[in-house]
């Protein structure tokens, strides 16, 4: 008690005071701030954008994920709770809609179809269904802003396995692979480790916090540019598998003509 | 054909067909002797004898020059000296320029040296006869008889206990030998092998951030990589060495999922984990890989060295690969803020077999 008197006359007891009320101010505001409301991803949607979504959801998604997007056993799963990232991260990299069944829907760029305001609105509907991830804010793409280093320590501990140490990806069970990360856009990587689309499993912001996520994406820009490589012909990135092929191939075929020339005779 | 054994088979083996046909190959083969020697070009021409002179000596020439561009190498090209090669790529060109001198300095003196053995050097083949090996008969009797007179002057013929009580002596001084190398190889490791850093009560930590994770951030699908309390984070940094903690990173390592109750088969499983939420070790159960590849849809946890899959749903038992056993489970709680903590430590030793563990 007495430490406690003593304490509320020093002049240290205003500034606490101060912080306190500072901080409980802003975290009552945190939690109090009315939540994003279904459908407002990326850009403000009205109700014409989430009929326009229907609509297309309909024509495009509807036949294997129901006309209510409740999923249909076989085909395709429940999309309610899915959320706008995993609507754009699907679309917008071509995976979705499927071209064909097979283990693991595989990237497709090309074949997008859509226009980023109908990805948008698809999102935009599919969202409505139910509470899900959000695309995310421009501010956690900006890899300006991001600790490379740190990225590479949460690489590394929670992508490398899967997404090999350089990003080249990699094989995983029956067919189904990680795929590179090299030239993918940082707002799909984003939504790749906030879905966790197909095999990858989720990362959400209590495991790897938006910043961490920036991080990561900036790692993974850098060794794109190629700033962490040791240099010379890097033959995939792919480890020892492809390091010994070369050594086999171009190595022992060396020392095997080496061999021949010694062994004959001058003309 | 022509392994006919002759002693216990010989009357027979003249009548049956296979040996009439060996009867009529001769007793030994002729030896056939060396080849004709075929002249070489530079034998019979003057001109392609010159022009093997000079790519000898236009060899040994690049190789001396060679040495030389390394020495200039070695001290004027700056270590951190980085350019673009064809069909390489960016590179460092330090090494680049020492490997190609010394690729030149190397191969010039072995390349000229079998061109020159092989276009100059005499070719023809030669049979060098070897003299009789065994001495003669007088200087053996000359050995055989001072090994005796040796032998009867030590008088260890009469007296057979000194040979026998050296025997043992010297048998006995293979002991300190032996003694040395077993001495040598450190102490037993004890319980080293069986006890991790993970404690009753030791909150989980996410690698590399040293965050507490509370029981409502593991969302199903989700994985968390996990340090135990006091090892990962900035102030673990402060309290251990980077090589204590590497230490510890290479046994504590955990693997978190939240799994749908619905479809853990282990009751165990679900017992030690708290509502679906499963820790496992990550060192794989073969040689200690750390087991990562986690796949979301199947529950099937690989190691990526050597492909051992493990199944999540069913305690992590072996589904494919080398491993030997299933990797063991950490039981976890939560404690009053709602955080995970370990329910105690690992039950059973982490990682590759060992003797007492087989």
């Amino acid at each position: 008690m007495k430490r406690l008197r003593t304490g509320r006359r020093s002049p240290l007891a205003a500034l606490i005071v101060l912080i306190l009320g500072l901080s409980v101010t802003g975290t009552a505001y945190a939690a109090l701030q009315p939540k994003a409301t279904p459908g407002t991803a990326s850009t403000t949607v009205s109700t014409q954008d989430l009929q326009e979504g229907r609509k297309l959801f309909l024509a495009n998604c509807a036949s294997c994920h129901g006309t209510d997007a409740q999923g249909n056993d076989t085909a395709g799963p429940s999309l309610v709770g899915a959320g706008a990232a995993a609507v754009d991260f699907q679309v917008s990299t071509g995976r979705m809609p499927l071209a064909a069944p097979g283990v693991q829907a595989p990237e497709n760029r090309d074949a997008v179809a859509f226009s980023d305001e109908e990805i948008s609105a698809m999102a935009a509907y599919v969202d409505s269904l139910g509470p899900g991830p959000d695309v995310p804010k421009a501010e956690y793409l900006d890899v300006e802003k991001a600790n490379i280093a740190n990225g590479g320590k949460i690489y590394r501990t929670n992508c490398a396995m899967c997404h090999n140490s350089s990003g080249a990806g990699g094989a995983l069970t029956r067919g189904k692979y990680a795929p590179s990360l090299m030239n993918v856009e940082p707002q799909h990587i984003y939504e790749a480790m906030l879905t966790g689309p197909q095999s990858m499993p989720v990362f959400n912001d209590e495991n790897i916090t938006p910043e961490e996520k920036r991080d990561v994406i900036a790692f993974l820009k850098d060794i794109e540019e190629g700033n962490s490589a040791y240099g010379g012909q890097s033959l995939g990135s792919l480890g020892p598998a492809g390091d010994a092929m070369f050594v086999w191939t171009f190595g022992i075929g060396l020392l095997i003509a080496v061999a021949v020339w010694l062994g004959k005779k001058a003309a | 054909m022509s392994d006919n054994t002759p002693a216990n088979t010989s009357g027979q083996a003249d009548h049956s067909p296979a040996t009439q046909g060996d009867s009529k190959l001769p007793e030994r083969f002729e030896n056939p002797g060396l080849p004709p020697h075929v002249p070489r070009r530079s034998d019979v021409d003057v001109k392609a004898a010159k022009r093997a002179e000079r790519q000898v000596v236009a060899l040994f020439t690049l190789s001396a020059l060679g040495t030389v561009g390394f020495v200039i190498a070695y001290l004027f090209i700056p270590m951190d000296a980085r350019g673009y090669v064809i069909g390489i790529g960016e590179m460092d060109l330090y090494h680049l320029a020492l490997g190609i001198t010394m690729t030149l300095s190397l191969g010039g003196i072995g390349f000229g040296a079998v061109h020159w053995a092989k276009t100059l050097m005499p070719d023809e083949e030669v049979v060098e006869e070897r003299h009789e090996q065994a001495s003669d008969e007088e200087t053996r009797e000359g050995a055989a008889a001072h090994l005796r007179s040796g032998w009867k002057e030590s008088q260890l013929g009469r007296r057979p206990l000194i040979l026998q009580s050296a025997a043992g002596a010297l048998g006995l001084f293979a002991i300190p030998l032996v003694l040395q190398l077993g001495g040598s190889l450190g102490p037993a490791p004890g319980r080293a092998l069986y006890d991790t850093n993970w404690k009753q009560g030791l909150r989980l930590l996410i690698d590399p951030s040293g965050v507490p994770v509370k029981a409502s951030d593991v969302t199903i699908g989700s994985v968390f990589h996990i340090m135990p309390e006091g090892w990962v984070g900035e102030e673990a940094h402060e309290e251990h060495t980077e090589h204590e903690i590497m230490e510890a990173k290479a046994e504590d390592q955990v693997i978190l999922v939240r799994l749908d109750p619905e479809v853990v088969q282990s009751q165990k499983s679900l017992d030690w984990g708290y509502e679906g939420i499963l820790a496992y070790s990550k060192v794989c159960t073969h040689v200690g890989c750390p087991v990562a590849l986690y796949e979301q849809q199947t529950h099937h946890l690989l190691c990526p060295c050597h492909q051992s899959t493990f199944d999540m749903t069913n305690d992590c038992e072996v589904i494919f690969g080398p491993a030997g056993r299933p990797l063991p489970q950490l039981p976890i709680t939560v404690d009053a803020e709602g955080y995970l903590v370990a329910d105690d430590s690992f039950k059973e030793p982490v990682g590759p077999s060992f003797w007492e563990r087989g």
